[in-house]
């Protein structure tokens, strides 16, 4: 037996913050590659502390749902998982490359606990920022015409969270699918407030690289990038900014298609999930797909 | 019919046989053998031990039930599952444990098993939080679980909700009555309105662990003396980051600012689960830990993110301030805290001027009492900024 455990942050204000972490989670379920799927939150319940006693399977595979690699991965999801023996070193990372370690837990000593990287910094998080910008403006094909710019916190708090942004950046680049791809920050340069300087095409795709829509996504960004005066009144999508169209897509982490990145970072630990990958890259799809 | 029989037989006439819940059939050199407390039957070929058998059919079903349908693959959704009809809890191939508290309603005085299923057939209900848990079993020994909320026990079930799929538990869960989000999903305001009225064994644990998560497991562990409470200390202790900073509250004076915490956020009137951590292993706190069904192993996150802020707050050094209030005046301040400590001020009508925390007298004592800069008694809250 083996089961998925996705570990997420969770709110004590906003629900908003833990839906995300259930979709994927029924997606993942409904799919049946695990005989469970359970999910555990840092704010809200079951705690991280003890997600691991509701399991009843022998192989656990854990996936942290946070963006980069950092405090929450290494220090706080460890410390409460209780995974013996847990040194961040064995994850040998550049700060995008943790990919899985497998231990076991005092509080379960009779499991294995595969524990894996972030999905943020997974290479196919790159699909799911494409995937998100075929959602918002509704055309499976988008790109030609198009620039297409990823949002993220900065390097204040974590420098592994501008990595992971770069990195995503770069791939989508090397696709050669949108005319122009920017990485922007919200507290350092090149800042999201100035989105329309950093564009030539007229129409640009604002992505956010945040797992859930919460402040920063549905306020603090919509207002920095002039969207809207008062995030309270809402904004249009797209919407008119000097001269632009700016389709903002909020946070990424809301696209169905991150189930997938969660399955692949179980896959990539050792779970078997049979053809799983296909099934939830079709039926998390909402832009109809070209007859060929 | 008979499914359960083959099984039984087939159990029987293999290994120790079939044991459980006072009922024995075994198989020796002589034939089948059957016994309960009341009667013992030997030599029986397997025909004979099948015409016995619909005899003893509660049993028979009582036994493939927790054998074939439960089974001993989560010990702990067993456990609840024979909690919730009262069944001994400790049978069944759980070993080892020496359960303690609240068990004595069950273990060693359960009743028999056609006492049992005489309940069962009008329905055993257990509390669990605000859940309410109803058993039936039908004429073949097959267990039916109704879920609701606890207050709405003499509700029609027509005038409830159906649901019943476990996980839309999960929404019913997010809001209270007020459409208001609940950051605790063991707070004592789990709306209602809803019913789960057929579940399957494995379904109602699932259902009730999403209502409440690990209060199954954990309540496990409790009777099996495993529960590994983690005291204040122990949990402020662990904190990094942005939480560290409550470590710094105790100040080796006592722990009457614990007591307060755990009077604040831990009440039975606003968690349903049993508070089982202390200030620490040696050092209980003054105050109750509550009669929930289930134990809270350690200070949630809830308290943790409210106990950041008191830190701060009671990190300030007390200050004289000079204002007059009439007695009445005095009290009103004392019933409006009151009410929001109660959740109470939706309750009060607009018109029940005779209430303290009334809005219209609540807004005449600002008009009366706060400055333009919000000020009670016109005393600035910094006396630097008195200039």
């Amino acid at each position: 037996m083996q089961a998925l455990v996705i570990v997420a942050h969770g709110s004590h204000l906003n629900p908003d913050s833990s839906a995300p972490t259930y979709d994927h989670a029924d997606t993942v379920r409904e799919v049946g590659a695990f005989d469970e799927v359970r999910t555990g939150f840092w704010k809200e319940e079951p705690s991280i502390r003890e997600v691991l006693r509701t399991v009843e399977a022998d192989e656990v595979y854990v996936v942290p749902l946070f963006i980069s690699e950092g405090y929450f991965t290494e220090q706080v999801i460890p410390r409460e998982l209780r995974l013996e023996g847990w040194d961040v070193a064995d994850w040998d990372s550049d700060g995008l490359s943790a990919s899985h370690v497998t231990l076991s837990a005092t509080d379960v000593p009779e499991k294995t606990i595969h524990y894996c990287g972030p999905v943020g910094t997974h290479a196919a998080m790159t699909d799911v920022l494409v995937r998100r910008a075929e959602t918002v403006t509704g055309d499976p094909n988008v790109g030609e015409g198009f620039g297409l710019a990823v949002v993220g916190h900065g390097t204040e708090r974590n420098e592994n969270s501008a990595k992971a942004i770069e990195y995503h950046a770069d791939r989508i680049r090397e696709m050669d699918r949108f005319d122009e791809v920017q990485a922007l920050y919200m507290d350092e340069e090149p800042e999201v407030d100035d989105v329309t300087d950093y564009f030539e095409s007229e129409d640009v795709v604002v992505v956010p690289l945040f797992i859930a829509d919460g402040f920063h996504t549905q306020e603090d960004i919509p207002e920095d990038m002039g969207l809207t005066d008062d995030y309270r009144t809402g904004y249009d999508v797209p919407a008119e900014v000097d001269g632009h169209r700016i389709w903002y897509a909020g946070a990424v982490g809301t696209e169905g298609l991150m189930a997938d990145v969660v399955l692949e970072r179980a896959a990539d630990a050792g779970a078997d999930i049979g053809n799983s990958l296909e099934v939830v890259r079709e039926r998390t799809r909402k832009t109809p797909q070209e007859a060929n | 019919m008979g499914h359960h029989l083959d099984a039984l037989v087939d159990a029987a006439a293999t290994g120790d046989g079939v044991s459980l819940d006072g009922f024995t059939v075994s198989r020796s050199d002589d034939g089948f053998r059957l016994e309960t407390a009341d009667s013992t039957l030997n030599g029986l070929t397997e025909g004979g031990l099948r015409e016995a058998l619909a005899d003893y059919d509660d049993y028979a079903t009582n036994w493939y039930f927790w054998s074939e349908v439960v089974g001993e693959s989560s010990p702990q959704r067993r456990a609840f599952l024979r909690w919730v009809e009262g069944a001994s809890v400790d049978a069944g191939g759980d070993d080892g444990g020496d359960g303690d508290g609240d068990d004595s309603e069950n273990d060693g005085d359960a009743a028999s098993v056609p006492e049992r299923y005489d309940a069962l057939r009008d329905g055993v209900s257990r509390e669990w939080g605000q859940l309410l848990v109803t058993v039936t079993v039908d004429d073949h020994g097959e267990r039916s679980y109704e879920l609701r909320h606890a207050d709405e026990v003499d509700a029609d079930r027509d005038d409830l909700d159906p649901y019943r799929e476990p996980l839309a538990a999960r929404q019913l869960a997010t809001y209270d009555e007020k459409g208001r989000y609940r950051p605790l999903k063991t707070g004592n305001n789990l709306a209602g309105g809803w019913v789960f009225p057929d579940l399957d064994a494995r379904d109602l644990v699932e259902t009730v662990e999403t209502f409440y998560p690990a209060s199954v497991p954990n309540w496990y562990r409790e009777r099996r003396g495993e529960l590994d409470v983690a005291h204040w200390e122990d949990a402020i202790g662990r904190q990094t980051g942005m939480y560290s900073v409550v470590k710094t509250w105790n100040r080796g004076d006592g722990h009457e600012h614990v007591d307060w915490v755990a009077e604040a956020c831990c009440d039975d009137s606003q968690c349903v689960k049993r508070r089982e951590w202390q200030y620490d292993d040696d050092t209980d706190l003054d105050v109750d830990g509550g009669d929930g069904a289930f134990p809270c192993r350690e200070p949630c996150s809830v308290v943790i993110a409210a106990s950041r802020k008191w830190t701060r707050l009671e990190g300030e050094g007390t200050q004289t301030y000079e204002f007059e209030l009439t007695p009445s005046e005095k009290e009103q301040v004392e019933d409006i805290i009151e009410a929001v400590a109660d959740d109470r001020t939706d309750d009060i009508r607009e018109g029940d001027v005779y209430e303290g925390a009334n809005r219209y007298r609540a807004r005449f004592l600002r008009a009366k009492l706060f400055d333009d800069e919000g000020n009670l008694g016109g005393v600035p809250t910094d006396a630097s900024d008195d200039e």
